[in-house]
């Protein structure tokens, strides 16, 4: 089948690149250092807590499970983030890339639909990218169970939803790719990613200062880029509700989760723009 | 994953006497206010070798991605192997090499074959058998196992060559095969068409090479802005338009004018021998002046037609108003 082959042909080439090798290395010194960090945070609170009980005057101490649960949230924060970098990475250039350079002169007049070419390409990254963000998050799990001794709820939720994320980007650098050159589409999708992020913020901060105004230009920018709202989402469900509450509105997570429809809409955004990368590469001139 | 075996056409194989295995009719493209190509109306027998010749931008590449699927027409329509353009089983049986090939050099040369081998549907076995075959004809079987990233351009070029006939194909276009060639590879290539020829295979073949253009079609079409300026046989063109020249004993003004109804006379030279330089549109029309000339008893010591080369058409054909640079 046409689509398996390019699926495959992506990821190998993917995984072939030198540049695996850098992600490799860094992501396991990320972990190393989240490691790192998590034992002396849990040493810190472990005295912290000791010496406030210590003092009856001193405030109420928040739980250690409402601590370490912001400890998981910025560790997964963190592979959101260079999930999403990477994804954008991956993507930019592989239809422009290809076309610019010739590559798919050779591959288009094979009995093959060029719906295929893209459909494999996707398949492909989103293999690897899938991959990718469940050892990230069970690095982060692992972590915090042996070093912090603290589970996480729903992780297997939050990990789809870190995986939709990525996959609203690919849909999203896929589309950009069919469309425009390389470099034009990279400025372009950053540019996007930019604005989820920055919406996601003055949603966050819209809450906490009670502006609707606010509230609805994070909306907005859900709408147009779904990628930070299906993020906070995976935040609030990687968190017991205590924490949430404790902790309040704040740039990692949120404390008003997206809705299911919210879900939807993103499933359905990153289909959307699937088929249109199909379409706009079934009529473009190579 | 299911693959299919090459070795039999998934579709009803065309006479090759009832249709032609190329047919372009009215192909047109534009980009713009553009005109690339402009009315192209042609075709290739089955088994033929097809040169496709023309100066800088006059739409070559442009016709070859039409036909090749990388490039929609404007207007007009195309047929390969009697299907229209896009048919998945008629690709099936095609190979194309591009001219500006490029391909995913991380890859081995038996690696990216293998690749095409199973774009094409071929089965394992099949790959298995052929791919040994074209690394072979190509004379790559040496570097198989290196990296394309490590090949020269010319070891790029024939790995391209090797991919286009794979799926031993009824119908290749080679668009600039030999452009990264030395001459002992240019050889080689020319060997490769002859022996695809004598296969009973279609070339079409895109090459600025004039002279193996020459050497290895049985017709030429030669397109400038977008149309077709010239097509015929080789024979039949280079006999076009001959220039010849009389050598004649005593010839009188009235029989030189009545020559000149038959051929454009150029200049005459009177001597001990009169020289009459003349343009010929036809080699029978050169038979005819020597026919009228010995009719008027005029002495004919020498005819003398000049040989043309291919280049010659081509220049004459192409447009001499061509803008510069292209």
């Amino acid at each position: 089948m046409n689509v398996a082959i390019i699926a495959r042909l992506t990821l190998r080439e993917a995984l072939r690149r030198k540049v695996i090798l850098g992600v490799v290395v860094l992501s396991v010194a990320f972990i190393a250092l989240y490691a790192l960090g998590f034992h002396y945070f849990r040493d810190n609170y472990i005295s912290l807590a000791a010496r406030r009980a210590a003092r009856p005057d001193a405030g109420p101490t928040p739980s250690y499970s409402t601590s370490a649960s912001a400890m998981v949230l910025l560790g997964l924060y963190t592979v959101n983030f260079l999930t999403g970098i990477m994804t954008i990475f991956a993507a930019v250039g592989t239809v422009a890339g290809e076309i610019e350079s010739g590559t798919l002169d050779a591959i288009v007049p094979k009995p093959i639909g060029r719906w295929q070419i893209i459909a494999g390409k996707y398949i492909g990254f989103a293999i690897m990218l899938s991959i990718y963000i469940a050892l990230m998050v069970a690095g982060v799990a692992l972590t915090s169970h042996v070093v912090g001794h603290y589970a996480p709820p729903h992780l297997v939720h939050g990990t789809l939803l870190v995986i939709l994320v990525s996959m609203i980007l690919l849909s999203l650098t896929m589309l950009g790719s069919t469309l425009f050159s390389t470099m034009t589409n990279g400025i372009i999708v950053f540019m996007l990613y930019g604005v989820a992020v920055t919406g996601g913020l003055v949603e966050q901060l819209g809450t906490a200062l009670n502006s609707n105004t606010m509230v609805h230009i994070g909306i907005g920018s859900s709408i147009l880029l779904p990628s930070d709202s299906m993020w906070r989402l995976a935040s609030y469900v990687v968190q017991p509700s205590l924490a949430i509450s404790f902790i309040g509105p704040n740039p990692l997570g949120t404390t008003v989760p997206p809705s299911e429809l919210a879900v939807r809409y993103s499933i359905v955004y990153c289909i959307a723009l699937l088929v249109g990368s199909m379409v706009l590469f079934q009529r473009r001139d190579l | 994953m299911s693959e299919t075996v090459l070795e039999s056409p998934d579709f009803d194989v065309v006479d090759p006497l009832a249709e032609p295995a190329i047919e372009l009719n009215s192909l047109r493209k534009v980009y713009g206010n553009k005109v690339v190509v402009d009315d192209l109306t042609l075709s290739v027998d089955f088994g033929e070798v097809f040169g496709f010749l023309g100066p800088n931008g006059a739409g070559k590449t442009t016709s070859i991605k039409m036909l090749m699927g990388l490039v929609y027409p404007t207007s007009g329509s195309a047929r390969l192997l009697g299907r229209p353009l896009g048919d998945r089983a008629a690709r099936r049986q095609i190979g194309f090499l591009p001219e500006l090939f490029r391909f995913h050099e991380w890859l081995t040369g038996t690696e990216f074959l293998d690749l095409h081998g199973q774009l094409y549907g071929m089965s394992r076995a099949a790959r298995a058998k052929r791919i040994p075959e074209v690394l072979a004809l190509v004379d790559l079987s040496a570097e198989a196992r290196k990296k394309i990233r490590t090949y020269s351009k010319g070891m790029q070029q024939r790995i391209g060559l090797a991919q286009s006939l794979l799926n031993s194909p009824r119908l290749v276009f080679l668009d600039e095969p030999t452009s990264a060639l030395d001459p002992l590879g240019r050889r080689d290539v020319r060997a490769i068409l002859s022996r695809l020829h004598s296969e009973g295979v279609t070339v079409f073949l895109n090459s600025h090479l004039l002279s193996e253009v020459e050497m290895s079609s049985d017709r030429v079409a030669i397109i400038d802005h977008g149309r077709v300026a010239a097509i015929g046989r080789i024979e039949d063109l280079l006999a076009r338009d001959l220039t010849v020249e009389f050598r004649l004993g005593p010839v009188t003004p009235e029989t030189i004018a009545e020559l000149g109804t038959l051929l454009r006379i150029e200049q005459v030279v009177s001597g001990p021998h009169t020289l009459i330089t003349a343009r010929a549109p036809s080699e029978e029309l050169v038979a005819q002046a020597v026919d009228l000339l010995s009719r008027r008893q005029v002495p004919v010591y020498g005819v003398m037609p000049e040989r043309r080369s291919l280049e010659d058409v081509f220049v004459d054909v192409v447009s001499p108003e061509r803008e510069p640079g292209r």
